[in-house]
């Protein structure tokens, strides 16, 4: 059952649950970072509307700059104005920022320690028709490996729009992943979020009734993936496999004591994300385990691939990422469990 | 001028079909680009129908031209243009977009294998052409009978790397290398003179060593003078300033930047393949 204490969506099951695009809410939660914080100023690189900074532009276009297609010079422009006491945020397609201009980022952002923040977004296969130049399926590994950059990846438009408030609160760099397409409304406005908090979404009524592991599994998920995680937790849970799904918005830094909990309850665990399996969530994921506490682990994302045209609904099958996917994984994790 | 009055029909009429695959594909695919591929038909028109060394029957036939499509999302100008020529079934360009087509929503080399290159992410295609140009002068020297041609968008030209390029092009004084910019006046979040201003455009080409020419991008007597001019010159690369008119050929999304990545729907593609069939309403239409 969806975890009371996260207050979801009560709707989150019906077949016409209400949907936004993830970047609507980061939008949204930019309007709402610049009218309380005057520092706030936004850069866009020639795609203002389809990454929703439109609504910031228009209520505040003194601190709105039209940058051109031009996204090396966003994020060192971004870097000079932090350095001036501004909170920048830039915005592309995270194919470009973070894609293109990733030593920029690296250097003038990060290790200069600029409290610049990056939205990029059409990220994951589900850009769809446009193809596998515009797939960003990289872009966590990129950001994950900079030194003191936070990554965030929200899993609907609610979530993404308090990330977005919260991520002037804090000083470093940090990277927002949004996604293009239509994604269900999970959380609600009293959804508590905090970045680097994980959060438990799903769990099975049984879950703690058994004090043998045997049957237990954890997912963690993050972005778009976590409804169709928890649709599949739904299911698992349908045919008494016990299941925690756990929301992992913010990918770094990791909330290790969730992570570690949850393989010490279940001893195996299903990690979900809409990127190339090497170097995502799923690789922090391992990375901390393998130190701490090493349990099997199945991956679902891109295996070493590039994407192509298609709906998103074909993509994410095609490529591995559909709730059978999902589904396969956990029972053939459950066949690696030693106990 | 050069082109025989006959010659100049031919295109047009050649253009006028390759608009009108390009509004039917892009109603087919249900998303995609038209301005850009609308304005840029006759320049492609011209390339694929007289100007280019190539042979769609043997894409890869080592001494043609190259072609690098450097902004890819006008790629439904390229498929289509590329299908009328013979290269592949113009009955194949309803899959634009679609799961496992080669027709990718931006031009994927890999799939469709006649293609010089990949592009969708801006800036990159004329480093590529310079490329391509260099190795070849490391083989053939300065009198290779081959011709390099690069496309790019105005709004492309926002992208440092272009400039890296011509830069680069312009010390190497590669002669045999053509730029032809689409020069639409319009990019995604408005008019590239508000969002970031290009002009003087010749000068500051001139100023990178290129020879600069500029034209109607619909006229197919300029075009073809100036690409004769572009390939007259021996000491530097050139530049084709074409200015085209934003999705010309359908007066109704005329230059208008909306339209620059929007795909007509139903009664727009209905109204825009009347407009074309009737030459704007200059014939009728044989079912009218
Ligand atoms: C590096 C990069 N940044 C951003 C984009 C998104 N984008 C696609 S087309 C475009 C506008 C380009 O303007 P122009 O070249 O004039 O094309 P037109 O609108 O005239 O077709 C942008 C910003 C991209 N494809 N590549
Ligand atoms: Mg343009």
């Amino acid at each position: 059952m969806l975890n009371p204490s996260q207050k979801l969506n009560p709707k989150l099951w019906d077949k016409d649950v209400e949907q936004a695009p993830i970047r609507k809410g980061f939008g949204e939660g930019l309007l709402a970072a610049a009218e309380s914080d005057e520092r706030v100023v936004g850069l866009c690189a020639d795609l203002t509307e389809s990454t929703q900074m439109h609504l910031f532009k228009k209520k505040f276009p003194d601190r709105f700059i039209e940058m051109g297609v031009a996204e090396q010079n966003l994020a060192s422009v971004a870097s000079g104005m932090a350095a001036m006491g501004k909170i920048p945020f830039i915005t592309s397609y995270a194919m470009f920022s973070p894609g293109r201009n990733w030593e920029q980022i690296r250097t003038t952002i990060c290790y200069n320690d600029m409290p610049v923040k990056i939205a990029g977004s059409h990220a994951g296969i589900s850009v769809g028709p446009d193809g596998g130049t515009h797939q960003a399926v990289e872009d966590i590994a990129l950001m994950r490996v900079i030194p003191r950059m936070v990554v965030i990846s929200p899993c609907d438009a609610i979530e993404a729009k308090k990330a977005t408030e919260l991520s002037v609160k804090i000083h470093n760099p940090v990277y927002i992943r949004l996604a293009k397409q239509n994604t269900p409304i999970i959380t609600t406005l009293e959804t508590p979020f905090e970045i680097g908090k994980a959060q438990v979404f799903f769990v099975s009524i049984d879950y703690d009734a058994v004090s043998i592991k045997k049957g237990r599994v954890g997912i963690v998920a993050t972005g778009a993936l976590v409804y169709k995680a928890l649709q599949a937790a739904r299911k698992l849970d349908a045919e008494g496999i016990l299941v925690k799904v756990l929301n992992l918005a913010t990918i770094k830094p990791l909330d290790t004591e969730a992570i570690e909990t949850l393989a010490k309850e279940t001893g195996g665990i299903v990690t979900v994300e809409e990127h190339q399996v090497a170097g995502g969530m799923g690789s922090a994921v391992a990375e901390h385990l393998a130190q701490t506490v090493p349990v099997p682990i199945e991956f679902i994302g891109v295996q070493d691939q590039f994407g192509q045209s298609g709906t998103p609904e074909e993509l994410l099958s095609h490529y591995g990422m559909g709730e059978t996917d999902i589904i396969e994984a956990v029972k053939r994790l459950l066949e690696r469990k030693p106990f | 001028m050069s082109l025989e009055y006959s010659k100049v029909k031919e295109l047009e009429l050649k253009a006028n079909d390759i608009r009108q695959s390009i509004i039917q594909m892009l109603l087919e695919a249900g998303s995609g680009h038209t301005a850009g591929p609308l304005d840029m038909a006759d320049i492609f028109t011209y390339l694929y129908f007289h100007a280019l060394k190539h042979n769609p029957k043997n894409p890869t036939w080592k001494d043609r031209d190259r072609l690098v499509l450097s902004n890819g999302h006008i790629c439904p100008v390229l498929y289509s243009t590329m299908a009328h020529a013979g290269y592949f079934p113009v009955a194949e360009l309803k899959t634009l977009r679609k799961f496992g087509s080669r027709l990718q929503g931006h031009p994927h080399r890999e799939w469709l294998p006649s293609l010089e290159t990949s592009s969708g992410p801006l800036g990159s295609g004329l480093s590529q052409i310079v490329g391509m140009a260099l190795a070849d002068r490391i083989d053939n020297g300065r009198t290779s009978g081959k011709q390099f041609y690069c496309l790019t968008g105005d709004g492309e030209l926002d992208c440092g790397q272009i400039w890296e390029a011509a830069m680069l092009a312009g010390k190497e004084k590669i002669q045999n290398l053509t730029v032809i910019i689409d020069r639409n006046n319009i990019q995604i979040d408005g008019f590239t003179e508000d969002i970031m201003p290009l002009n003087p455009l010749d000068d500051k080409w001139r100023a990178f060593g290129w020879h600069v020419q500029e034209i109607d991008g619909h006229n197919f007597d300029m075009i073809d003078d100036a690409v004769g001019q572009a390939h007259a010159v021996f000491d530097r690369p050139s530049v084709i300033i074409a200015n085209t008119i934003a999705s010309k050929g359908v007066p109704e999304f005329e230059r208008r930047f909306e339209w620059h990545g929007k795909p007509p729907n139903k009664e727009e593609a209905d109204l825009a393949l009347r407009e074309l069939r009737t030459w704007r309403g200059k014939i009728k239409g044989e079912h009218e």
